[in-house]
């Protein structure tokens, strides 16, 4: 079977392409990029004039809540979240129930998103059992599973020790090792950045001091074990800092930034939105600002969601008592063009590499993600760039409604996605 | 105005308002027939989750001397432990026809969560360590009888500012109204970031009460010790406690206010608090004036407007 993409703009920094033309696809894969209004018999035609056409993004920080919390989201509805984002693929974070710490888990998450087939999952395996923060998982079982990382989101290992042995192994395993930054008991009960924000609403307060702490203890135990340590949802000037400094000095360290973490600051907490409620927590200006300067100058390697869905009755209850996390997948495309490309920061190009090529490679995906280079499979994306559009929490794939950028509005819009060389149906 | 969730929000007009109207009432208190009938056939419903005898106490006298109905409903536990959501326990009392609720919480931001999910207004009597409107309004009378006009009075707060709602309604209120605000504590029991607040801070007593016209003595948790956050007691009182002697690094004829209950010999002495030696102590006035600041509250947000009163009777003849 043969499909031609026909005369779109094709960005691809992982060949530095940007230009107006044709892309064939054949059996699944890319088979030639040519000039643009080719001449192809036997092939089905997808106009995309005044299109962008990149390759499918790559998330590698989302919760799908599957199993365990298929009230909040599933594999079906977080996938078909992700394609109405324009991502092809996303890897999912282990705190599940039961947790990603079993290759059964992993076997489960791998088939059933195959099945649904909206965009390709890569479980993310826990770093220790049941994410209770004791004993090691059995990291070389779940890397035949299928995992590509090791991480402890969501229960940031706090006893050193821990996180050296864990270190060790992954770095046995060339696994990279994915840590939530966070010092438990700096950050004791609070449920928002400790800052102006927070004394004036009367919230308990989060210090960012609490994520430096802890990303310098990890940084510091990297170098020590050699393994690769990939810094989650950095959200402080004082994070971007320490990574900046690990890099300079050549370590095996790289980080990742959400979009709310430098589109949105503490204010957003104003009211006590509870959609505004995340772990880590909304910062301050200085900090949006450093987090894209570090994009800006690659000290941030890539830009991820970490999308945590919840369901509305969970949300809806007074700000200490809500769930940290918020939606992201279908938002995170626009935001970034929005608030990175339009506004001059970085050019479009650099927000694919950010969002595509880089995650994909940082994780070693396998199959060409993150690239249309000829032979890659066909997972692409296709986007409209003059599109203006306004979040409307109601109106999303996923099962949940907890963004804080409902009411926004943002420019650029996803067209659709193409699995294998497949156009994938959200609706 | 809807509903009383903070000053910060509150108008300086609406607070104009308020004290004007609660002074007025405070002649209604002191007859010996306490009752007028602005609110009869009204029902204001308390619902408080956290323990509390004086606010809750002094809502339900205002009421009543208003000729309300005054139906308190306690729940010990917080929401969550309870299993019922706040947002199912409160617009169950608005389907019971509460004309108004009084809620206390102890996480902050929940009065304005319950005004978000209801139609009927919302008084906030002390969410978390955000706002306590009606003790900042209570603590505005006092010193308003005392020093008559607001404008240009330094207060001190002094104590655990940072987990105080008192101390954030002090803020906002007193600012609004022309007078400056000083908070005094030591530094582990003080906002981190005061950014977002007009106020200036002093982490010793002797320069945060230097020409204080006010003293606001904050009650100490006793709970913050345990916490790590002060050596111990004694020495909090040694360097924060108001007594005659701290009390004359603030002008001579200085006010002394608290909002109860007092651990004394901890943040007041006893002659302090008991206004001994010619000291100007208002603690136990502030009590009575809490009454006053809620009926002006209520008569304000419950009071059903004279036309559709008529309407109504007009109607069933």
């Amino acid at each position: 079977m043969r499909t031609v993409l026909k005369n779109g703009r094709v960005v691809d920094p992982s060949q530095a392409l940007d230009q107006i033309a044709d892309i064939l696809i054949e059996d699944g894969r890319i088979a030639a990029i040519l000039s643009p209004n080719s001449e192809q018999a036997d092939a089905e035609i997808i106009d995309i004039s005044n299109r962008v056409v990149t390759p499918g993004l790559v998330d590698i920080h989302v919760h799908l809540r599957e199993p365990g919390f298929e009230y909040k989201e599933d594999i079906e509805s977080g996938s078909r979240a992700a394609a109405a984002g324009g991502f092809t693929r996303v890897c999912c974070m282990p705190n599940t129930n039961p947790a990603i710490d079993s290759a059964s888990v992993v076997g489960h998450i791998l088939s059933r998103s195959a099945q649904v087939g909206y965009s390709r999952v890569h479980p993310i395996g826990a770093a220790t059992r049941a994410m209770e923060g004791d004993q090691l998982t059995e990291m070389a079982e779940l890397q035949e599973a299928g995992v590509v990382a090791i991480s402890d989101d969501a229960f940031p290992l706090q006893n050193s020790e821990t996180v050296r042995r864990c270190m060790e192994y992954c770095a046995m395993l060339g696994l990279p090792l994915l840590t939530h930054n966070e010092d438990k008991q700096l950050t004791h009960k609070g449920s928002m950045n400790e800052g102006g924000v927070s004394t004036m609403l009367g919230l308990p307060g989060m210090p960012r001091v609490s994520e430096d702490i802890a990303v310098a203890r990890n940084i510091l135990l990297s170098e020590l074990t050699g393994c690769h340590l990939h810094l989650l949802h950095i959200s402080t000037a004082g994070t971007v800092d320490l990574l900046r400094k690990a890099k300079a000095k050549g370590l095996n360290v790289t980080g990742e930034a959400c979009q709310h973490h430098w589109a949105l600051t503490d204010k957003a907490c104003l009211n006590y939105n509870t959609d505004a409620k995340m772990n880590p927590p909304l910062r301050t200006q200085e900090d949006c600002d450093a987090v894209i300067e570090g994009l800006k100058d690659g000290t941030i390697d890539c830009i991820v969601t970490d999308h945590a869905p919840h369901a509305e009755y969970e949300k809806e209850v007074e700000f200490d008592a809500a769930p940290f996390g918020i939606l992201g997948l279908e938002t995170s495309f626009s935001v970034a063009y929005t608030t990175l490309v339009l506004t001059g920061h970085i050019n479009f190009s650099q927000m694919v590499m950010l969002m595509s090529t880089k995650p994909a490679a940082l994780l070693n995906l396998p199959d060409g993600a993150g690239t249309l280079k000829v032979g890659s499979v066909a997972d692409i994306a296709v986007f409209d760039l003059n599109e203006s559009w306004t979040v409307d929490r109601k109106a999303v794939q996923s099962k949940s409604h907890n963004t804080p950028f409902h009411g926004m509005k943002l420019q650029g819009k996803t067209c659709f996605t193409m699995l294998n060389g497949r156009k994938v149906e959200v609706n | 105005m809807m509903n009383l969730l903070t000053l910060r929000e509150t108008s300086s007009d609406q607070i104009h308002y308020l004290l004007d109207t609660a002074l007025s009432f405070v002649e209604i208190i002191n007859r010996p027939v306490k009752k007028v009938p602005n609110l009869r056939g009204r029902v204001m419903v308390t619902l408080f989750y956290e323990n509390s005898t004086r606010t809750r106490t002094s809502f339900e006298v205002a009421a009543k001397i208003m000729s309300a109905e005054a139906i308190n409903v306690a729940i010990a536990q917080s929401s969550v432990s309870k299993g019922e959501s706040l947002k199912d326990t409160l617009r169950t009392i608005q389907a019971l026809k509460a004309d108004c609720i009084v809620i206390r919480h102890s996480s902050s931001g929940t009065a304005q969560f319950a005004a978000d999910h209801l139609q009927i207004p919302v008084i906030n009597a002390g969410d978390g360590r955000h706002e306590h409107p009606t003790q900042g309004l209570l603590d505005m009378l006092t010193i308003q009888k005392h020093k008559g006009d607001l404008r240009g009075l330094k207060v001190a707060v002094v104590g655990d500012v940072a987990h105080s709602r008192v101390a954030r309604s002090n803020i906002w209120g007193l600012t609004k109204m022309g007078a400056s605000v000083t908070l005094v504590g030591p530094s582990t029991l003080m906002p981190h970031d005061v950014s977002e607040l007009p106020v200036t801070l002093s982490t010793s007593l002797k320069q945060g009460l230097e020409g204080a016209d006010v003293v606001n003595v904050l009650r100490l948790q006793t709970e913050r010790q345990e916490r790590g956050l002060l050596p111990s007691l004694r020495e909090y009182s040694k360097l924060y406690g108001i007594n005659s002697r701290t009390l004359r690094y603030a002008k001579p004829d200085a006010l002394v206010l608290h909002p109860g209950p007092m651990n004394r010999g901890v943040e007041i002495t006893a002659d302090v608090a008991d206004g001994l030696n010619g000291i100007h102590s208002a603690i136990e006035e502030q009590v009575s004036h809490g009454i006053a600041v809620r009926m002006a509250a209520l008569y304000m947000l419950m009071s059903v407007p004279s036309s559709s009163v008529a309407q109504q009777m007009g109607d069933r003849i």
